[in-house]
């Protein structure tokens, strides 16, 4: 399912733009990271495609029809969605808050279950911690149940509102490549938001940088980003432009290479290094 | 000393508990006030105090309003309330009532705020309608609170519904005031520690009633 913003623009009540005047193709099947500080109304977006939020004018099309012909009720249960900070009904237990979307759509309790135990297994949870209430689980765990939620329903569309933002960094890329397999077996459309570059070039398919009031630096794949950053907010947001991501590489004593930034703060090893210059065929 | 030895006295005879008019018709006469009075403040005070508090409007009203009502003197009102209905139970209902509303109003708005919106927030992305988040996420969450706004009108109207006998109604007042006008002081002091025990007995279910829910929700 493809998602297309139109023109949307968000104006608060007290004047305040969040949005002014954006547009953005999201092919299907594909990850689309909205990438930028906070403020950028990253955020804002996201929620647009399922009626958190209304735009104030413009439109936002899921296979082109218009999101705000929609029933948000109805939109929502086929959407998924992913939060910071898990957003599990404290008072469910992990089952009961994974099938919450089927059960809401009608399934039986034992059929709600049989899927959310499932799920459990998909985004890799110990078939134990089903009875527990979520206060009981880590962070990182409870954001696999998060993800669990949001995929329960069966969505075309998962929107992720920085859902790894507060699990600590080893965690983090842990979920990244926990996602990144479930994405290559689901497909579904995923929009992510972060301000984590890192994070952002690790899933995006495509990646949209985000400036204030939602205005676009640069949209492209990863490598076109990092390689060719359209204008120097870009450069500066990757930290292009500083000593984190100009890399030198040192022969080691072992054979291969040490590989720092700028700064001299090594960063890796690469066992061998193409060679373009030595042969002359 | 020799009144309060005497009170139990009266209490530990078995001669005071029986009959039409003695202490256990009166008791049970006493609890029905109570929790008929508490029925009818819930019946007026759950819907509106849960209203107020998931969408948020009329907040200021209700607040000030069970204020104001607070400030009011339950004699005071079952003397006016008498004036228009009469002798009867429905005067000292009146001002149960009126006694009783403003607790439960308060804890029930106060137990549906108090949920964390982030948690109403992800209900509503998940796709429940207002009425199931309400339902299923800020009833059930805010239920410690809306019990304890129950809780504290229980024991006001425990208290308060020896009044009753005032405008010839029964209930252990009966016993109260009968012992004040005859100045039968062990008798007088007896029908107290009846309503005391009430009172506590009924305050320990509660706090019972309450940790039990705690402990089902996972919330200890």
């Amino acid at each position: 399912m493809a998602i297309e913003f139109r023109n949307v623009t968000k104006t608060y009540p007290d004047g305040t733009v969040a949005v002014d005047n954006f547009s953005l193709h999201v092919p299907s099947h594909t990850c689309t990271v909205l990438l930028g500080s906070s403020g950028c109304g990253k955020s804002t977006l996201l929620r647009m495609v399922n009626r958190m939020v209304d735009p104030t004018s413009g439109a936002v099309l899921i296979d082109d029809d218009d999101v705000a012909t929609t029933e948000p009720v109805a939109l929502r249960r086929r959407i998924g969605y992913v939060m910071q900070d898990s957003g599990l009904l404290p008072h469910r237990r992990v089952v009961d808050n994974i099938a919450t979307v089927p059960r809401l759509n009608g399934a039986s309790k034992a059929e709600a279950h049989r899927r959310a135990n499932e799920l459990m297994e998909i985004v890799g949870l110990d078939a134990a911690m089903a009875r527990r209430y979520p206060r009981q689980l880590s962070g990182g765990q409870q954001q696999r149940v998060g993800v669990a939620r949001g995929l329960a329903g069966d969505p075309n569309i998962l929107l992720m509102d920085e859902p790894f933002g507060a699990v600590d960094p080893l965690v983090r890329v842990e979920l990244q490549r926990e996602l990144q397999r479930i994405q290559t077996e689901l497909r579904k459309t995923i929009i992510f938001v972060t301000h984590d570059i890192d994070e952002a070039l690790t899933l995006g398919d495509q990646i949209v940088v985000l400036k204030k009031g939602g205005e676009v630096a640069q949209i492209g794949k990863p490598q076109e980003i990092v390689e060719a950053p359209a204008n120097d907010f870009v450069a500066q947001f990757l930290g292009l432009d500083s000593a984190r991501r100009s890399l030198n590489a040192a022969p080691r004593d072992g054979g291969g290479w040490l590989v720092s930034d700028g700064r001299g703060r090594p960063l890796g090893v690469v066992d061998t290094v193409p060679d373009q210059h030595t042969d002359t065929d | 000393m020799n009144h309060l030895i005497e009170a139990f006295e009266v209490l530990l005879d078995p001669d005071a508990w029986s009959g039409p008019g003695g202490f256990g018709a009166r008791m049970i006469e006493h609890l029905w006030y109570t929790a008929l009075a508490l029925l009818i403040s819930a019946a007026i005070a759950l819907p509106v105090g849960l209203i107020v508090g998931h969408t948020g409007r009329w907040r200021a009203l209700a607040v000030i309003s069970s204020g104001m009502v607070r400030a009011l003197p339950t004699l005071g009102v079952i003397t006016l309330a008498a004036l228009f209905v009469g002798i009867g139970l429905t005067a000292p209902m009146i001002s149960f009532v009126v006694l009783a509303v403003p607790s439960i109003l308060a804890g029930a708005y106060a137990g549906v705020e108090s949920v964390s919106p982030a948690t109403k927030d992800a209900a509503k992305a998940q796709g429940m309608s207002g009425w199931q988040v309400l339902l299923r996420v800020e009833i059930p969450l805010g239920l410690p609170l809306i019990i304890g706004g129950l809780r504290n009108a229980t024991l006001q109207v425990v208290a308060t519904a020896t009044l009753a006998a005032y405008v010839g109604a029964g209930g252990l007042g009966r016993q109260l005031f009968l012992g004040l006008r005859t100045q039968d002081y062990p008798l007088m002091l007896a029908a107290s520690i009846a309503v005391i025990l009430l009172a506590i007995i009924l305050d320990a279910l509660f706090e019972l009633s309450q940790r039990l829910l705690r402990r089902r929700m996972g919330l200890v």
